[in-house]
């Protein structure tokens, strides 16, 4: 690991990377803190600028601190003007929005920045343990095992999704697994589903995609409901960021708890930092003492440091099957999937052995990513914070406007473009009616690999055999059907046994 | 029959004819020593357009039913008329046409209108700070992907070169 640390670190203190890691937290930071545009549309906006760069460690460097900063500019802008711009800071502003209004905006995007720090550092420390371990037993498994937990993981995916929401989330799993297989496959030189329009044979760029399912959406829910954009200046409030040792006695261990609690559960597929924020933040509240629990939600510290510390936490644990597995667990790492894919890097077991500098550097550049949040982001907030004043009539055509630039400036073609409105406005219809929109872009980027691992399976055991021949896929699929199945039975049973019927109707 | 079921009919439709190609006409091109093959083109999208014709008759049938309502800040669409959704519709055409002018109008010019367009859409009146600033991005965007990223980007109509 020693080793692998020293790859890491002179990779990522070389001065291309130092400047790629300011310069993405910076970006991040500040079009994160825009109302609407969440870390998935920012990566996904990123991305032709990450690929032109050409070096996979670079680029996923540039991209690793556009994430992080994308996610504390999401609880800047949900501390300062109540505006979260992703679900996974919601939580933050629970207690961040009550202590601005209090007057005390500085010290809350202090503990903000504090438990961020704190929850990415030990999610990075976390990973750099757990990563390894998963790594070398996943070096086990063959084809028919990666088919088999991919499947895993994708009704994880649909299994979290919550009440009601099964069925959903696998009809837009499947939805996008169907949807990789418009287009030439690797396995058969044959173009499929195409019909015939020979703007479909390469198949949908999938940063198109990524733009139609969440930055467009995003967008229109700005343009339909002008109340999600009122922002005021709110700039001119943030003053004396320093906090008491008092209150650093109180969060620490709200941060330690909820640090390792959040990383865990962003390990899981699916489940990710907007699971991890929320249950933290109950979490800290139930087992706080009687006369604070009062204080959460009117401006409590330990209910702004919960959220934050877990979400971060959960960001850098959605690392680990990424990195290790080559499985994405959540809407970001499926888009960052995508990229390393493009950048010819095949994420997985063998990363650590084949490119060990990519993964190193990596994990270290999260380390200063973090370093740099904290003591170079924080002090400019309050400069930051201006961004917050770009007047919505700007701000709508300007988001459409780089949406389209991302989406022609990956494909250089203008096509794309249409391709883009027109998932653009599905997407939204879908939202509307409460469809999740990642599980679909998971299904697409993990369409290809899914049906290479299959057919590989298929073809070495000249059938379906592999299910019964080989003990661990068979175990991971009944697994993964027991996350489908058994979340809609109890589902099921609890409305019956809600509607008077006897269980065993 | 709510919104989402109608999605979830429109969806089983798209799927019944997409497993209809996957199980009775696409494998008629088919080589016959790939005949031979376990796998074929066909296979796996056999597989999904069973699996998504399962999960849409689910949700069609209303075998999983949600919590009614739309949840806080999310917008409803039973009430879209309250909404600004002339102005959404407008800005999605606009960006059907800026894709339809790209190529031929050149990037700076179909960019400087679409920007200026849709800020007048909103609301904007200001053209002393809206051209310029529209102007000024454009020209910036075009420098960063033509001279940093080098992705040819035609700025100037195409009888201008």
């Amino acid at each position: 690991m020693l080793e692998g640390i020293l790859i890491g670190l002179s990779t990522a203190f070389s001065v291309t990377n130092l400047l790629m890691v300011i310069g993405g937290c910076l970006i991040g930071t500040f079009i994160g803190m825009l109302p609407g545009l969440g870390p998935m549309s920012i990566i996904a906006i990123m991305i032709p600028v990450a690929i032109s760069i050409g070096d996979p460690s670079t680029a996923l460097i540039l991209l690793a601190g556009v994430y992080y900063g994308a996610i504390f500019g999401g609880s800047t802008s949900s501390i300062l003007i109540n505006a979260p711009g992703v679900a996974s800071t919601v939580a933050t502003s629970f207690d961040g929005y009550p202590l601005a209004r209090q007057g005390k905006a500085g010290k809350a995007l202090t503990v903000a920045a504090i438990a961020s720090f704190c929850g990415g550092t030990i999610g990075a420390i976390l990973l750099m343990i757990f990563a390894p371990a998963l790594a070398s037993v996943a070096l086990l498994f063959h084809s028919a095992e990666y088919f088999a937990l991919m499947v895993v993981g994708l009704s994880a995916i649909a299994a979290f999704a919550g009440t009601g929401q099964v069925a959903k989330a696998m009809l837009m799993t499947v939805l996008g697994l169907i949807m990789a297989t418009v287009g030439e496959g690797a396995l058969f030189n044959l173009p499929r589903f195409t019909m015939g329009i020979l703007d479909l044979q390469s198949g949908f760029g999938f940063i198109t995609l990524a733009m139609a399912m969440f930055a467009l959406p995003e967008a229109m829910y700005l343009v339909l409901d002008p109340s999600r954009s009122n922002s005021g200046d709110a700039s001119s409030e943030i003053k004396d960021l320093r906090i008491t040792r008092d209150e650093a006695r109180q969060i620490a261990p709200v941060i330690g708890r909820q640090s390792i609690q959040g990383f865990l559960i962003g390990v899981l597929p699916g489940a990710g930092a907007t699971i991890a924020s929320f249950l933290g933040y109950a979490v800290e509240r139930n087992i706080a003492p009687k006369e604070e629990q009062d204080q959460f939600g009117k401006g409590s510290v330990k209910g702004l440091a919960a959220p934050e510390s877990a979400n971060n936490a959960a960001c850098t644990g959605s690392f680990v099957p990424l990195l290790t597995l080559g499985i994405p667990g959540s809407g970001t790492t499926a888009i960052l999937l995508g990229a390393l894919i493009a950048l010819n890097v095949s994420p997985g077991p063998r990363l650590m052995v084949d490119q060990p500098e990519i993964f190193w550097a990596v994990i270290i550049s999260m380390y200063i990513g973090n370093v740099i949040l904290l003591i170079l982001n924080l002090p400019l907030i309050p400069y930051i914070a201006k961004v917050l004043a770009v007047p919505r009539n700007y701000l709508i055509p300007f988001i459409l406007f780089f949406t389209m630039m991302g989406a022609y400036i990956g494909q250089n073609n203008a096509t794309e473009l249409l391709l883009l409105v027109g998932f653009g406005v599905c997407a939204t219809i879908l939202r509307f009616a409460d469809y999740p929109l990642a599980p679909l872009l998971i299904g697409f980027i993990l369409g290809s690999m899914l049906e290479d691992n299959f057919s590989r399976s298929m073809q070495l055991y000249d059938g379906i055999g592999f299910i019964w021949e080989r003990p661990m896929a068979m175990g991971l699929l009944v697994l993964a059907a027991l996350l489908v199945i058994l979340p809609s039975y109890r589902a099921r049973r609890a409305r019956l046994r809600a509607a008077g019927v006897a269980d065993g109707d | 029959m709510a919104l989402d079921r109608w999605i979830a009919l429109l969806i089983l439709g798209v799927c019944l004819v997409y497993g209809y190609t996957a199980f009775f006409t696409m494998d008629e091109g088919l080589a016959p020593f790939m005949r031979r093959n376990p796998i074929w083109p066909s296979t796996f999208p056999k597989v999904l357009s069973v699996l998504a014709i399962v999960a849409s008759l689910v949700i069609l049938l209303g075998f999983e039913k949600s919590d009614a309502g739309p949840a806080e800040g999310a917008i409803d669409y039973r009430r879209l008329g309250d909404y600004k959704i002339g102005q959404a519709i407008a800005l999605l055409l606009f960006m059907v046409a800026y894709a339809l002018l790209l190529r031929p109008a050149g990037f700076v010019i179909s960019t400087v209108a679409f920007l200026t367009c849709s800020a007048v859409l909103l609301g904007e009146r200001r053209f002393l700070y809206l051209v310029p600033i529209s102007l000024l991005a454009a020209g910036i965007i075009w420098y960063l992907v033509q001279g940093v990223l080098g992705i040819f980007l035609r700025p100037l109509p195409f009888f201008l070169g």
